[in-house]
């Protein structure tokens, strides 16, 4: 094994795509999005509780997401899901550049724990779409409408 | 048998490492390698022909007419046409069908049916869903199986889907999905005697098998190239002389015009009606170098090699764990590919997997999202086989099956 596969593929990843965190529809969303990567069909749904301070948009309280893929694109989703809970959409972004900075050059600053792990990502140009699939999700989840009603239905086109 | 020493040595791209091990390539259904003789092709007709055809009357361009046109006729000798004339060079499959989806687009009513298939790669079936929205034309497909997805088209329900309604069939020969091998002389013997159009996308099958459009009695037969040798960029749509002359030209321009004037034109007859504008001259050529490659080799004997590797890949990987092998079972036949998917990895991560051991192969939907979909997968992978390849290359496929399924703890 090379080791760049051994790069691609750490434990985290690994851990993340076998044992997903936050995994399924979430019956409080009040938003959601849906994430295609047409040429290899991956497909991940994100849904979110974003709390509302005095008519704003605030934290995300609760988030899911749902869908298929290959162990980096799936590991990558779950992963985002316990990194950006508690965050606000602002927050998301800045972490966000930071993970795609990550994935594109291999450099992880510091600060940035578990995300490191997909510092292997940018020696396979190839699944740096994989990699940022999930967040691509959230963050179109965070500028969405607001649900009329909390959903339980599918959302994808399928 | 084929000599696989000889044929290797053919192609100067087979002998690289990849990753630090030697290149298996597994991606033919994709495209095939150029053995030196096309390449070859290529670099005299630059450095030597080049010119643009049909309008010159200088040495250069007369030279260049001579090979172009003797190309053609050498593709239709290929495909047993009766007629140069019935062979019009396109880009290549995709082009050839939307060539004559879109004639009949300009010719179906609402009423009329175009009948296609559930497996059809999708540039057999937007283009048709294309010309049924614009005429109003209705599409059905010949279903999958069902029950077994696993087998091929539900043929029981072909006599009852080829309605008098039915003005065009167009199926696949081979699936680049599944690797099934549709009955395309018995379908065309159907369609014939209710006088229905038939169009073949022969793109799995033409660089593989002898292929005899008067033998199949297709109407259209779509076919490309790079999977038969040939370079990307060229690829030929046959259709039967008395037909492609009652078919309005999709595209229109220079080179295909008998008069013009400054109200209209009047079209020649084919091919040259099919082929505005400067064609593609030398990849042209390069298909008939292609054609002459193949049959120095012999169809027949690489028909019988593919489709060997295939069943002998289809067995060895057939007793991997959690292993769901799609199209034809052990045994029976099977174009030169075999997809498959496990159930806890998916189909990047075994490409990936593979590449760092030098096996190429492809992971995805392989354009036709409706048939993942139908048999409850996003993506499978798939390994294709051609002159080239050999019986180490297949156990280096499975061997690196094996590694990927270790590593993620199948067993
Ligand atoms: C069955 C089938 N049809 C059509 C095509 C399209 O061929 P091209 O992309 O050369 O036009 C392919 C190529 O992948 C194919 O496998």
């Amino acid at each position: 094994m090379s080791a760049d596969l051994t790069e691609l593929y750490q434990q985290v990843i690994l851990d993340h795509n076998k044992r997903p965190r936050n995994r399924g529809k979430l019956p409080t969303a009040n938003r959601v999005a849906h994430g295609d990567n047409p040429t290899c069909g991956d497909q991940c749904s994100v849904y979110l509780r974003l709390e509302t301070v005095l008519g704003q948009p605030d934290r995300i309280a609760e988030i899911s997401f749902d869908g298929s893929g290959c162990a980096i694109s799936q590991a990558s989703a779950s992963l985002m899901t316990t990194q950006v809970k508690g965050k606000t959409a602002p927050e998301v972004q800045a972490l966000y550049k930071s993970f795609h900075e990550i994935v594109t050059t291999g450099n992880a600053p510091e600060e940035i724990s578990d995300l490191a792990a997909f510092a292997g990502v940018h020696a396979f140009p190839a699944r740096i779409k994989c990699a940022t699939l999930g967040w691509h999700a959230a963050i179109e989840a965070l500028k969405s409408d607001p649900l009329v009603t909390p959903t339980t239905t599918e959302t994808h086109h399928d | 048998m084929l000599d696989l020493t000889k044929i290797r040595a053919d192609f100067p791209i087979l002998h690289q490492q990849v990753h630090g091990k030697p290149l298996v390539y597994l991606d033919n259904a994709a495209t095939t390698q150029k053995p030196r003789a096309v390449i070859d092709a290529l670099v005299r007709y630059y450095e030597r022909d080049n010119s643009n055809v049909h309008r010159g009357l200088h040495a250069l361009s007369m030279r260049a007419t001579d090979a172009y046109e003797g190309a053609r006729a050498r593709v239709a000798k290929f495909i047993n046409a009766a007629d140069p004339a019935e062979v019009i060079f396109t880009r290549g499959t995709t082009e050839s069908i939307n060539v004559v989806a879109h004639s009949y687009a300009a010719r179906l009513k609402p009423g009329d049916v175009i009948l296609t298939t559930e497996i059809e790669h999708h540039s057999n079936m937007v283009p048709w869903q294309q010309a049924a929205k614009a005429s109003g034309a209705t599409i059905r497909y010949v279903p999958f199986l069902g029950a077994n997805v696993e087998d091929g088209l539900d043929l029981a329900q072909l006599d009852a889907l080829l309605t008098p309604e039915v003005k065009v069939f167009a199926f696949t020969h081979i699936s680049n999905t599944t690797g099934t091998i549709n009955p395309a002389t018995a379908f065309c013997a159907k369609a014939r005697a209710r006088g229905i159009v038939t169009v073949i996308d022969a793109a799995q099958s033409i660089g593989h098998e002898t292929i005899d459009v008067q033998a199949i009695g297709c109407d259209f037969l779509a076919f490309s190239g790079h999977k038969m040798c040939a370079p990307t960029g060229i690829g030929a749509l046959y259709g039967r002389r008395a037909l492609l002359d009652t078919l309005a030209p999709d595209e229109t321009g220079g080179g295909m015009v008998v008069t013009v004037d400054y109200t209209g034109a009047r079209w020649k007859p084919a091919p040259e009606r099919f082929e505005a504008g400067t064609p593609n001259i030398a990849d042209a050529i390069g298909l008939g170098a292609a054609c002459d490659y193949l049959d120095t080799i012999g169809r027949p004997a690489i028909a019988h090699h593919d489709a060997a590797l295939a069943q002998l890949a289809r067995e060895k990987l057939s007793v991997l764990p959690g292993i769901r092998i799609l199209g034809p079972r052990n045994g029976e036949p099977r174009g030169g590919l075999v997809s498959f998917a496990f159930a806890d990895i998916h189909a990047h991560d075994i490409v990936t997997f593979a590449d760092e051991d030098g096996v190429a192969l492809r992971g995805g939907h392989h354009c036709n999202q409706p048939l993942m979909r139908k048999l409850g997968l996003t993506s499978t992978t798939r390994a294709s086989f051609y002159l080239y390849n050999t019986e180490q290359e297949v156990d280096a496929l499975v061997a690196s099956m094996r590694r990927t399924l270790k590593f993620f703890g199948v067993t």
